[in-house]
């Protein structure tokens, strides 16, 4: 899944859709998974840093990625 | 440059006039004089400081060309006016009425044709839709409440109920819609219209056409906060090139001559629904000035007779959030305008 092009991000977790005038707020973790999705890096990798970084079971992350991934799509930042 | 300007109501259903007058004041600056020209006695524009020079009342649309045109030539007597930019839709049939007559006193303008005007009124909508391949919702002309029962069976419920001129009601139920149809039809007269409901996202379009069919501007906005009235009290503009493209379309196919808005509701589908066309520049044009299209500054210069090279860039996440502020006015400043029909607010 890819995050739309012209989604604009800032360091303090605003993010700014254009096409739709929409905008958002995220915490740090958020902004930077999104950074890192914009950036295109693979989906396996961000999660395995989370799993590095956070006190997280593998299977918790794979449920929170889901809804993570579906929040995407209703905010309408992901390309379809 | 001397311009009369209409529109000064700025209320909760504001006229455009005053967002026309800042981005005509940011693009000319001291070579500019603005008359303002009001119909009633307490359009806020009148009395604010920085904005007409003077303000002028001017007869209703109403009460036709002929005492329109006697009072403009008193002003003009007086003022000695280069243009004049009309932003009331109910102005505009009798402005392009004397508009040959205008311009042979020295008086220019930048409007459509009556037949452009009439093409895109609420009640040929639907045909100028479909004439044109545009997306526009199915509408009726309501004349009385048996044609209202008969759209609202025909067209379903939520309905929406507009006013000839200005004013649109969602109705959920017949009853809703019957008060709204008399409440319309007392305001504006007859028809009413009756329109389909589409949910959605509203986006306006604000656009300048130079009347041979190429879009001078064109800058879309998503309505961020929306009154009660349906108006944007907080917008921005947006990046979608699907909009553009639309308007473009629009100013192509009329030839369209000066400014105009359409109103656009985009479905869950991404389908843009033509949901109205204003005939003049909206109230938040503003913003297209400061997001890098001054689209008034434009319309002067090409009706002074300068080419204007088309905009093509703007600035994306531009926002305007309206607000209200208490001006305070001196009884002998109301008093004046309302005896004697000007008022010169500069002197102040």
């Amino acid at each position: 899944m890819r995050i739309k092009k012209n989604i604009a991000t800032s360091e303090n977790g605003f993010i700014f859709n254009p096409a739709t005038g929409d905008s958002f707020s995220a915490n740090h973790l958020a902004s930077s998974i999104l950074l890192s999705m914009k950036n295109g890096e693979d989906a396996g990798l961000i999660k395995q840093n989370i799993l590095e970084k956070y006190d997280v079971a593998p299977e918790q992350l794979e449920r929170d990625w889901e809804d993570w991934l579906m929040q995407l799509k209703e905010a309408n930042l992901v390309e379809v | 440059m001397i311009i009369g300007i209409t529109g000064l109501n700025a209320n909760d259903n504001p006229g455009p006039g005053i967002a026309v007058i800042r981005s005509l004041r940011e693009a000319f600056s001291s070579d500019l004089k603005i008359i303002g020209l009001s119909y009633e006695s307490l359009e806020p524009g009148i009395y604010m400081q920085g904005l007409a020079d003077k303000t002028y009342q001017i007869p209703y649309p109403t009460a036709g060309t002929a005492a329109l045109s006697e009072r403009l030539e008193h002003i003009h007597q007086i003022e000695k006016l280069d243009m004049i930019i009309p932003n009331f839709d109910s102005e505009l049939y009798n402005f392009i009425k004397i508009t040959p007559w205008l311009n042979s006193i020295g008086i220019k303008t930048f409007l459509p044709s009556h037949e452009q005007l009439a093409s895109r009124d609420k009640i040929n909508l639907f045909e100028f839709g479909k004439k044109h391949g545009f997306m526009v919702p199915a509408d009726r002309q309501l004349n009385s409440l048996n044609d209202l029962q008969k759209a609202g069976e025909e067209l379903g419920y939520p309905l929406v109920v507009k006013g000839k001129y200005y004013e649109a009601y969602v109705n959920y139920t017949p009853d809703l819609a019957q008060k709204s149809f008399h409440q319309l039809s007392a305001k504006w007269g007859l028809p009413v219209i009756a329109q389909q409901f589409i949910k959605g996202t509203e986006i306006n379009i604000a656009g300048l056409g130079d009347g041979k069919g190429n879009a001078i501007s064109v800058i879309p906005m998503r309505k961020l906060y929306i009154t009660d009235k349906g108006k944007a009290w907080a917008g921005i503009t947006i990046e979608d090139n699907e909009l553009i493209e639309l308007a473009k379309n629009f100013i192509a196919v009329t030839k369209w001559r000066g400014g105009f808005e359409l109103e656009i509701m985009r479905d869950a589908d991404g389908d843009l629904y033509i949901m109205e066309i204003n005939p003049r520049f909206p109230a938040w044009i503003y913003l297209a000035a400061g997001a890098g299209q001054n689209q008034p500054a434009a319309l002067v210069k090409m009706a002074m007779g300068e080419e204007i090279v088309p905009f093509t860039e703007y600035a994306v996440g531009k926002m305007f959030i309206r607000y209200s502020w208490d001006h305070l006015v001196d009884i002998a400043d109301f008093q004046q305008f309302s005896a004697f029909g000007e008022l010169n607010i500069t002197k102040s």
